[in-house]
């Protein structure tokens, strides 16, 4: 995977959630997705930036314009240094949720993308990475 | 004993005739205010610096000596930030006052050099503080014209129609945050009492984003709708808002959803056993619903 530019959005406070919304959808619009795909990345990452600010206390999204030797994706890291997932299997299950929400959020976004990936060291944070291929 | 405060009452039309000549085109701004403006700002400003640096020092400009001065910086401020000044051609407005100030001091002191930097200190630790409260003032009122924009556009975005008798709409345009959704449910509920209502047609044609929370709160709009007696019935479903719902996993089996407004309005209709007809139907009667583009 190779990468061909990339843009770091910082999240502190839940207008950063829209500001990362934005700016998925307008890369996602330059990278020519089509409209359903765009709005699956947009979904995908207004959930997992909430994520990062909800349970993360804040963190960083970053968006990354990827190509591997035959397509191009759609790259967003979310990194927090918040408690982390003690259990990741059960944090994906849907319905599971700790903060009243509908726990839908990390399942469904893995379902909105086509690579997802969690890293989480319980007291360090947690890192996800998401890829939409086009 | 500074002699800065005797220095300005005594030269006051003086140095203020040097600060309008030094005001260069930037800080003047010519395109947004006019000669006779600045004139009347500069002799207020000047003369309530003069006063409270006679009666309450120039060191400490929190006693209520420099209140005038205080309510002066403000009031210039807030005007400028109104007229489309930048921070910086405001604080520039009090800081361009040091050079006259400065060059007066020189002046009147010629005769010893000591005193004079003495003074040029003290004036500059003056204007500093006169510069920061100006600088205060102007983000101040900036923050406030932000805060009223919000509630603004809180109100503006949650209007509750009538469409018929007994049929509400809620269109929602932009993002669904919980403060919004507070609003939006409390104007919805209060609709439906005022004008027994028996159904509510939310339409989501303007949230660009469907998420888990958005979802939430649109669900819990629609229980608290219910508890009250009015159905709820979502449209403006688009096919792409559709697949990503779908891949998230929400359940909105229970409740009714349409693609466009007008479908929601002709069941809201047809549930409430009335129907359109066209006026020169006779016999064949039709609805007057045309398709949507």
């Amino acid at each position: 995977m190779k990468s061909v530019k990339q843009e770091t959005v910082l999240l502190t406070t839940s207008g950063d959630v829209v500001v990362a919304r934005q700016k998925v959808r307008q890369w996602a619009m330059e990278m020519k997705f089509t409209l359903v795909d765009q709005t699956k990345l947009v979904t995908a990452a207004s959930e997992l930036a909430r994520n990062a600010l909800d349970h993360g206390k804040g963190g960083q999204m970053v968006i990354e314009h990827v190509e591997n030797s035959i397509r191009n994706g759609l790259k967003l890291v979310f990194e927090d240094r918040g408690p982390g997932i003690p259990d990741i299997e059960a944090a994906l299950r849907d319905g599971f949720t700790t903060a009243g929400g509908m726990g839908l959020g990390l399942g469904g976004s893995k379902r909105l993308v086509n690579d997802f990936q969690i890293e989480s060291e319980p007291g360090k944070g947690t890192r996800i990475t998401v890829v939409r291929w086009k | 004993m500074s002699k800065l405060p005797e220095m300005i009452s005594k030269h006051q039309e003086a140095i203020r005739a040097d600060w309008l000549k030094q005001m260069s085109g930037a800080v003047r701004r010519a395109d947004l205010m006019s000669n006779e403006e600045i004139d009347s700002q500069s002799r207020e400003l000047l003369t309530t610096i003069a006063s409270g640096a006679k009666s309450g020092g120039i060191t400490n400009l929190d006693g209520p000596a420099w209140t005038p001065a205080r309510e002066a910086l403000a009031a210039i401020s807030a005007s400028r930030a109104k007229q489309g000044f930048t921070t910086s051609e405001t604080a520039i407005f009090v800081l361009s006052l040091k050079q006259p100030l400065f060059a007066m001091v020189r002046k009147e002191l010629a005769a010893s050099p000591d005193a004079v930097f003495d003074e040029i200190w003290k004036a500059t630790l003056l204007l500093d503080n006169l510069a920061l409260i100006t600088a205060d003032a102007f983000q101040t009122t900036r923050e406030k014209f932000i805060a009223r924009q919000q509630e603004e556009l809180m109100e503006l975005s949650t209007p509750v129609v009538k469409l018929w008798d007994g049929i509400l709409a809620l269109p929602i345009i932009g993002t669904l945050d919980s403060a919004r959704t507070q609003v939006v449910m409390e104007s919805l509920l209060q609709a439906v009492v005022q004008t027994n209502s028996r159904f509510a047609i939310i339409d989501i044609t303007g949230v660009p984003t469907v998420d888990t929370l958005v979802a939430q709160h649109l669900l819990k709009t629609i229980t608290a709708a219910r508890l009250m007696g009015a159905e709820c019935i979502i449209s403006g479903v688009r096919p792409q808002i559709a697949q990503t719902i779908v891949h998230l996993g929400i359940d909105l089996a229970n409740v009714i959803t349409k693609a466009k407004l007008a479908d929601a309005f002709a069941l809201a209709l047809q549930r409430t056993g009335k129907t359109v007809v066209a006026m020169d139907s006779g016999n064949a009667k039709k609805t007057l619903f045309k398709k949507e583009e």
